[in-house]
């Protein structure tokens, strides 16, 4: 039977993921020295199974690589290698060379082994480098599953060449007493043997005690075997004798011994039973060890094997579609859900089999249950989408440790809320940003040791992620205990950019806020750890991309804070319907300020073409949403209209709607799955009457209303 | 197909590798066919939600058992004179196939016609049209009961730049 | 009545690929993800033969066989070890500790159902 081990490369590949990933923080772990016995033996599990099912599905390159790894790790463990510094260094590299080995075994191409060797080597130098006096391992050569026994093979079959004349074997067996308690089956290596030639087999009962004394569990006797070639199977080895006793070895005496003269049959002196094997077709399965006294004269040739199925279903294991592993518990409460739904279900039902008015009251309380049990179960279905902050944050150990090797610093990281759940599709785009403020921290933040010993605070630096639920957003907030932003500095290169004119009387947290402005820099010299010029702005622009947004406060000496605010999820938001004509839109709520009745005496228009709403002490741009969007509006009188004040990137503004309607929860359907995506619109929604909304991109209109030529008609007068 | 004689004359095309089937629909009196394989289904004329500064073509978009479905006017889209959508008027919900990944989207015909099977070689290419139609939609012509039927090209059609708003809407 | 078979091992692939293996010949075949629960399984129903890895979490191979032992209905079963190991030092481990022989790791399907149908015939 021929499997096809591909089906389950890919698995393999996901576990070895998860197992880099232990590896790695595992080492880190070691390197900081806060870990534990389990820490160093969880490392070595995770080196020694990649090595293990790599071997086994194919990827010969990853098992040989992990396999220096493991012996590395072994000694490790023993306590026979202390662990420096240079060790783990080198393992860690090895992590990401594992990394890339898989990405390739992956994407199923050849793996560019050159960094591979390189470490390898740097792998093997550490090993042969051993500190104490061990005697080197012997070490079996790693060979792909299958021809594992080729060499054995060739040298059998010059042994057997040699022997060619023989007519079999002899073998002397004792098991020692207490052999049957492995669950070694003496029964069975007969029926082995028996399968290979012709067998007689002789039993020594002589150590048998009295019946009342024996010990069903216990083995007492010992057998001579003659197993002789036959003309159909032909030549015995001596390695496959050898195979059937290997699990053995060291419960037994064996003696296996080339059948030479006729002589030899007869040699045993002390023959009690003779017992010859009889082809019978009795199988013998039902035997247990305690039964073998007796077994002895009734030994079958090899029973035939279990059928074999020819119907293997293959198993797509392709996981190309991204694959999201879900906690049983939020399994449970989906189900859980679905159960209360069909009770309501049937509730309804039965009522609507015999309706009468005086159970309307009842209805209505159905339906209100109805409503609340479609509200949990969409809830339990996004959180089924919902991963743990710490797949994004699992990186920053690591990152944190090779850059501040790099840049000569000390930091401590320190992780709270890594439980704390958000969107699998706000997680994958939240990771780049979060990388670059935590780098942003280590170069610009924090200081080296020197700096800060003479600032009079510890050479260690410390920067702490933390992630936490607030309302329907997760805060993610990065803090380092470094210099903190440089106002003054700051300010003066605004400046001379020309972003703030001398004259301005900025407040402390708009100077700070410069650092999200494009083309902002600070860093008195350009490292290769935060770049250049890009960063912080498109930081800014992809958090708000997300919905979300990002804000710093920081302490002159004493640290910096960045704040991410970010929306749960991607698929549902808290919308506003408003109406424009007969068209209905959705804006956000999380863009809404406040919506209010137009007093029309706050209209201004600046040089006669922008309308600007004077709202408290500032001006806020009108925004005709009929004309951006070309539709016929029910009015164009502002004073019929009703404004909302809207914030985007661009700033806010006012849009003016025909009338509010109702707020709700809608689910975000994307365009682009069956067309584009439309400037201003992020995306659509299905009403409760199944027709379609779209849901307004607050920022990507407003820019689009900056390039519309207004039409104006001021029907105000 | 309401005599024997065409029923078996489809089921010989159905078991024949060389032929596939195709619906047709009408336009402005003439018959098109399309790939029966794309078509996804067919319903009634209902509203659509506009899409703001999209070609006028691009009626909106409809729901479809919970996704967003763009909807084309052919006629529109091959500048015929409009109708106005009635009872007969219905909308072929296609699958069409694209670069990087596949789209439905709904096309509004006047009305469907039939089901016919042709033969691979039955459809000749076209030649270079001049009129309403770019001879880029077009994938060949065949005749069906003496009558010329223009099979079009859904792929190109659907996918070209056309349809990108910007492209189009100053 | 086909034979059953309890396979632990904390890879999933590698489960997998003895589970799917040894079922498409005919066997019945139960899984378990570390020694624990092949331990809290064993104790609930009997096996014709145990496949164990060795290094596993929460309770490895080797401890999982002296408490199967120390069970009246696993005294005799065939448990064997599925071991990268290749030095004798595990071996022995586990042979003392009550196992019944081993499969060393990489092996094929093949290989696997040959060692298999050796034992269970």
């Amino acid at each position: 039977m021929t499997i096809d081990l591909s089906q389950f490369k890919q698995t393999f590949i996901e576990e070895s993921d998860e197992g880099l990933d232990v590896l790695e923080s595992g080492l880190l772990a070691l390197d900081s020295g806060s870990a534990d016995d389990e820490v160093i033996h969880a490392v070595f599990r995770a080196a020694h199974s990649i090595k293990g099912g790599a071997g086994t599905f194919g990827l010969n390159e990853i098992a040989g690589f992990t396999h220096v790894m493991e012996t590395l790790l072994d000694e490790m463990r023993d306590g026979r290698r202390a662990i420096s510094k240079q060790g783990i260094n080198i393992l860690l590299n090895s992590v990401d060379v594992l990394r890339e080995l898989m990405d390739a075994a992956r994407d199923d191409v050849p793996p560019e082994m050159s960094r591979a060797n390189e470490v390898k080597g740097q792998l093997d130098a550490l090993l042969a480098n051993s500190e104490d006096d061990q005697t080197q391992k012997t070490e079996e050569p790693e060979s792909p599953a299958g021809d594992q026994t080729d060499s054995e093979d060739s040298f059998s079959e010059k042994f057997s060449e040699q022997f060619s004349q023989q007519k079999g074997w002899l073998i002397r067996f004792h098991p020692h007493q207490h052999m049957l308690r492995t669950g070694n089956d003496t029964v069975r290596m007969f029926k082995e043997l028996a399968s290979l030639g012709d067998m007689e087999n002789t039993a020594d009962i002589s150590q048998l005690p009295e019946f009342s004394l024996i010990d069903p569990e216990l083995s007492y006797l010992s057998w001579e075997i003659i197993l002789k070639n036959n003309e159909t199977q032909g030549v015995i080895e001596k390695t496959v004798i050898e195979e059937i006793f290997e699990w053995v070895d060291d419960d037994c005496d064996l003696s296996i011994e080339p059948l030479i003269s006729p002589s030899n049959e007869e040699s045993s002196a002390d023959i009690v039973a003779e017992v010859s094997v009889s082809p019978s077709i009795d199988t013998i399965a039902e035997v247990t060890p305690a039964d073998t006294i007796e077994t002895t004269n009734n030994v079958t040739p090899i029973a035939s094997p279990p059928e074999e199925k020819t119907t293997q279903k293959k198993k797509k294991s392709s996981t190309e579609g991204g694959s999201i592993r879900v906690g049983t518990d939020k399994v449970d409460s989906l189900i859980n859900m679905v159960g209360e739904l069909v009770i309501t279900q049937s509730m309804l039902s039965q009522m609507g089999d015999e309706f009468s008015m005086d159970k309307l009251e009842d209805l209505r309380e159905g339906l209100a249950q109805l409503e609340r049990n479609t509200r949990e179960l969409q809830e339990s279905v996004m959180r089924i989408r919902m991963l743990p902050i710490s797949f994004s944050f699992q990186r920053f150990p690591r990152l944190v440790h090779d850059l501040s090797q790099k840049m000569d610093k000390k930091i401590e990281l320190k992780m709270t809320g890594e439980q704390t759940e958000l969107d699998k599709t706000v997680m994958e785009k939240i990771g780049d940003p979060l990388v670059h403020l935590v780098r942003n921290s280590l170069d610009h933040g924090i200081e080296s040791p020197e700096v800060r010993v003479a600032a009079g605070k510890s050479e260690v630096g410390t920067i702490n992620l933390n992630a936490y639920h607030q309302g329907g957003f997760i805060i993610i907030e990065i803090i380092d205990d470094g210099a903190g932003l440089p106002k003054d500095k700051l300010l003066a290169k605004a400046i001379e950019k020309g972003l703030v004119s001398p004259n301005d009387n900025l407040p402390d947290e708009k100077i700070y806020d410069l650092i999200f402005h494009p083309g902002f820099s600070t860093a008195e010299q350009v490292t290769d750890v935060s770049g250049r010029g890009v960063g912080m702005d498109v930081v800014r622009k992809n958090i708000k991309e997300l919905g979300g947004n990002v804000d710093v406060t920081t302490e002159q000496g004493k640290g910096t804070k960045f704040t991410i605010r970010l929306p749960l999820t991607l698929a549902i938001l808290d919308g506003q319907l408003i109406r424009v004509g007969s068209e209905t839109y959705i804006i956000p709520l999380v863009s809404i300020i406040e919506s209010l009745e137009i007093q029309t005496e706050n209209v201004n228009s600046i040089a006669g073409t922008t309308e600007v709403y004077k709202m408290r002490d500032e001006y806020i741009p009108l925004v005709r949403l009929y004309e951006v969007f070309d539709v016929q509006p029910e009015t164009t009188r502002l004073q019929d209209c009703l404004l909302v004040v809207v914030e985007g990137d661009g700033g806010k503004a006012g849009i003016l709607v025909d009338d509010l309607l109702s707020q709700q929860q809608v689910v975000i359907k994307s365009l682009e799955t069956n067309y584009k995506r439309l400037e201003g619109i992020s995306g659509a929604t299905i009403l409760g009457d199944g027709t379609v909304a779209l849901i307004l991109d607050v920022s990507g209109l407003l820019s689009l209303a900056k390039k519309i030529e207004p039409v104006k008609s001021y029907a105000n007068g | 197909m309401s005599n024997i004689q065409d029923i078996v004359g489809d089921l010989d095309a159905l078991t024949d590798d060389n032929a596939d089937q195709y619906l047709t629909f009408i336009l402005a009196g003439e018959e098109y066919a399309i790939d029966i394989l794309r078509v996804q289904e067919i319903k009634g004329w209902d509203k659509v939600t506009t899409l703001p500064r999209t070609p006028d073509y691009l009626q909106g978009v409809i729901n479809l058992r919970g996704t967003i479905v763009p909807i084309i006017d052919l006629r529109k889209r091959f500048n015929m004179p409009t109708i106005v959508y009635g009872p007969t008027t219905v909308v072929i919900v296609l699958k069409v196939l694209g670069e990087e990944h596949d789209r439905i989207m709904g096309i509004i015909v006047d009305g469907v016609s039939d089901v016919h099977n042709l033969k691979h070689e039955s459809i000749k290419p076209a030649p270079e049209i001049k009129g309403s139609i770019d001879s880029r939609f077009v994938s060949g012509l065949t005749t069906i009961d003496n009558k010329m039927v223009v099979v079009m090209d859904i792929d190109t059609l659907l996918n070209s730049s056309d349809l990108s708003v910007e492209d189009n809407v100053a | 009545m086909s034979k059953s078979i309890l396979a632990v091992d904390d890879s999933t692939s590698m489960r997998q690929m003895v589970a799917f293996t040894l079922k498409g010949a005919g066997y019945q075949v139960v899984e378990a993800a570390d020694g624990q629960q092949a331990l809290d399984i064993a104790k609930t129903r009997g096996f014709d033969m145990v496949l164990s890895d060795v290094n596993m979490p929460i309770m490895d191979g080797i401890e999982l066989i002296k408490n199967l032992r120390t069970l009246p209905a696993y005294k005799f079963t065939p448990i064997l070890m599925l071991t990268t190991e290749a030095g004798t030092e595990k071996k022995m481990e586990g042979k003392s500790a009550g196992a019944t022989g081993w499969i060393v790791k990489p092996f094929n399907p093949d290989q696997l159902l040959k060692t298999v149908k050796r034992v269970l015939g």
